[in-house]
């Protein structure tokens, strides 16, 4: 399905060169950056509130911090969060909807109301009680187990865990579509014919032939975690300060605007930055899906 | 349909029996009890209070009791709000929600469906192109971007609208499209899809053939057909709406049931954290129900329930 001509034909449009482009322009500031930035303007210094200049291109926030340095930290957190989380939906939504679409009969019928339902509720809010439930108890069980980088990363670690266990209700649903379709050809039958384990059928013959559509849709559900990620910290109840991602400095951003004094630069560069990479995401994911499904 | 609902009714309980006793279990597995102050009380006066929030006794037979006291229609106290009831912090609040979930679940849709439309019958000019890059855009840029952006232009720079707060017509303005844009986008894409389907059916082609004009085709033939998928969107949708108006309601400051959702669960207030959980699942479920009834009704091919 995904032939080696795909990738160069998506990437003869010229908007989805742009995108590409500005992909890799934000993971590498977000990788590099941090370290490359002056170590003067790293720490809080005394210009509170400053516009942006030469000295701080992004500005500076209400503790004299320099906004590029914290948008940079905030990409990398989001990133991680945003691929991390994808991964873990990936794993669970393709597993998932192999065994449902392999299984057929009942059994499908059962796991398919199951994600019906859980479309229909309002997960993020699930997720918010269970990072309240558990974060305590991993820090305790980290601070046990003298593990100290998971005692300053929990909040990171469970907000993967449970965004990825979230997202992956799309990847489950395209993932068994396919699988249904696929188990009726010839070569699936000739394997069962030749006595392969179910195990065998699934992780060697359907799951190489659904791996392209899964790549599509991981692409897709990395802004949606990032998206995610970005309400709950909003709300304050996600990454914690002093770290940052972009939904915590968006949320400083959106105080700052009042009819006494606007301080645009604190809400502007987080939320250039943060939408020019989903828009280029999502925009690059469209052009796969489309590549591959012609139907659509 | 009288039929399906009755036939779906179980199910439906056995949901909403996992979402409260998920809910329960989850908030007494966070550390910390809703009385943990920095002084502490004296054991005596604790007693007395975890006997007035019915906190006390074994674990189960607290989680059996709430269970009573909500098919009784008692949501309980809240532990923070002392002295006010889970009920009547909702009924105060759910009002507000709703007229702002009402308004933007109606602008989504028809925004969405209009967008959609528009651009499907362009199919690959500029004003498509144009149309579909605004509503990816309108996906990737969160709603506490657009909320303040729309804050700050409508509001303090034109003066046209309130900046926020809630209890005129035209407080409600800026709040519900911030509200309705990403899913209008969402719908949009949708709908545009499921027309371009549409219109390569033979059945338009007949439509076409025996001489309707366009319009004809395309709102009484193909829009009817195409606007399925749209109809299966409605459920979820009203759970983001749900979920989106928690921020909406911080953006502009709205007395809204979304704000003391969160603080509920910053004061660990158990009771009220489950009353709106709960009270937002078991709306969802029946408004869930009530799309599938719908989608039965509109498309006479469809037997939801077989």
């Amino acid at each position: 399905m995904l032939e080696p001509g795909a990738a160069v034909r998506i990437l003869r449009r010229p908007a989805a060169k742009v995108c590409l482009g500005i992909l890799i322009v934000v993971a590498a500031a977000a990788a590099f950056g941090p370290e490359l930035f002056p170590e003067r303007y790293r720490e809080p210094g005394p210009l509170q509130y400053a516009p942006p200049s030469w000295q701080h291109p992004f500005g500076t926030d209400l503790n004299g911090r320099d906004v590029l340095y914290r948008v940079l930290l905030g990409a990398r957190i989001s990133l991680v969060v945003g691929l991390a989380g994808a991964a873990v939906s990936l794993f669970l939504g393709t597993a998932y909807g192999l065994v449902a679409g392999y299984a057929g009969g009942k059994i499908d019928n059962a796991m398919m109301r199951l994600v019906d339902i859980m479309y229909s509720v309002p997960r993020l809010i699930f997720i918010l009680i269970f990072i309240n439930a558990f974060d305590g108890h991993v820090r305790e069980f980290a601070a046990r187990l003298d593990w100290p980088w998971l005692v300053s990363y929990s909040r990171i670690v469970i907000l993967i865990i449970t965004l990825g266990l979230i997202e992956w209700l799309t990847m489950a649903r395209i993932v068994r579509g396919q699988v249904l379709a696929l188990k009726e050809r010839s070569f699936i039958h000739a394997a069962r014919v030749l006595g392969q384990s179910h195990l065998k059928i699934i992780t060697r013959h359907l799951l190489p032939n659904v791996l392209p559509i899964i790549i599509v849709y991981l692409t897709l559900t990395v802004p949606a975690v990032i998206l995610d990620e970005s309400f709950l910290s909003f709300l304050g109840l996600g990454i914690q300060p002093p770290q940052a991602s972009w939904g915590s400095l968006l949320a400083e951003g959106a105080q700052s605007i009042n009819p006494l004094k606007i301080y645009w630069w604190l809400l502007f560069f987080p939320a250039v930055t943060m939408s020019t990479t989903l828009l280029a995401l999502n925009y690059l994911g469209d052009r796969l899906r489309d590549t591959l499904d012609p139907r659509r | 349909m009288l039929k399906l609902i009755l036939r779906r009714l179980p199910a439906l309980f056995f949901v909403l029996f996992c979402v409260i006793t998920l809910t329960f279990f989850l908030v007494r597995l966070a550390p910390g009890g809703p009385f943990d102050r920095e002084r502490k009380i004296p054991p005596a006066i604790e007693a007395q209070l975890l006997a007035k929030y019915k906190l006390d006794g074994p674990l189960w037979s607290q989680f059996t009791g709430y269970l009573a006291d909500i098919a009784r229609g008692d949501l309980r106290l809240s532990t923070k709000y002392r002295n006010r009831s889970v009920n009547e912090i909702l009924a105060q609040t759910l009002p507000v929600t709703f007229a702002l979930g009402g308004l933007a679940f109606l602008l989504a849709t028809a925004g969405g469906v209009w967008l959609g439309t528009f651009a499907a019958v362009r199919r690959n000019t500029v004003a498509d192109r144009l149309a579909m890059g605004g509503a990816l855009l309108g996906l990737s840029i969160p709603m506490f971007v657009v909320g303040p952006i729309l804050i700050l232009v409508f509001g303090l720079w034109l003066k046209w609208l309130p900046v926020g707060g809630w209890g005129s017509p035209a407080q409600l303005v800026l709040p519900a499209i911030t509200l309705a844009i990403p899913f209008a986008a969402v719908i949009a894409r949708l709908m545009r899809t499921s027309l371009l389907e549409v219109l390569n059916q033979d059945f338009v082609r007949t439509a076409r053939a025996k001489g309707l004009p366009d319009r004809t085709v395309v709102y009484k033939h193909a829009l009817r057909v195409a606007i399925l998928p749209v109809i299966t969107y409605l459920g979820p949708l009203a759970a983001h709406l749900l979920t989106g108006s928690i921020v909406v309601e911080t953006v502009f400051n709205i007395p809204g049931a979304g704000g003391f959702f969160v603080n509920s669960i910053l004061n660990r207030d158990g009771f009220l954290l489950g009353g709106v959980v709960i009270v937002y699942c078991a709306l969802l479920i029946v408004f869930n129900l009530l799309v599938d009834a719908s989608y039965a009704l509109l498309d006479r091919r469809i037997r939801v329930d077989a």
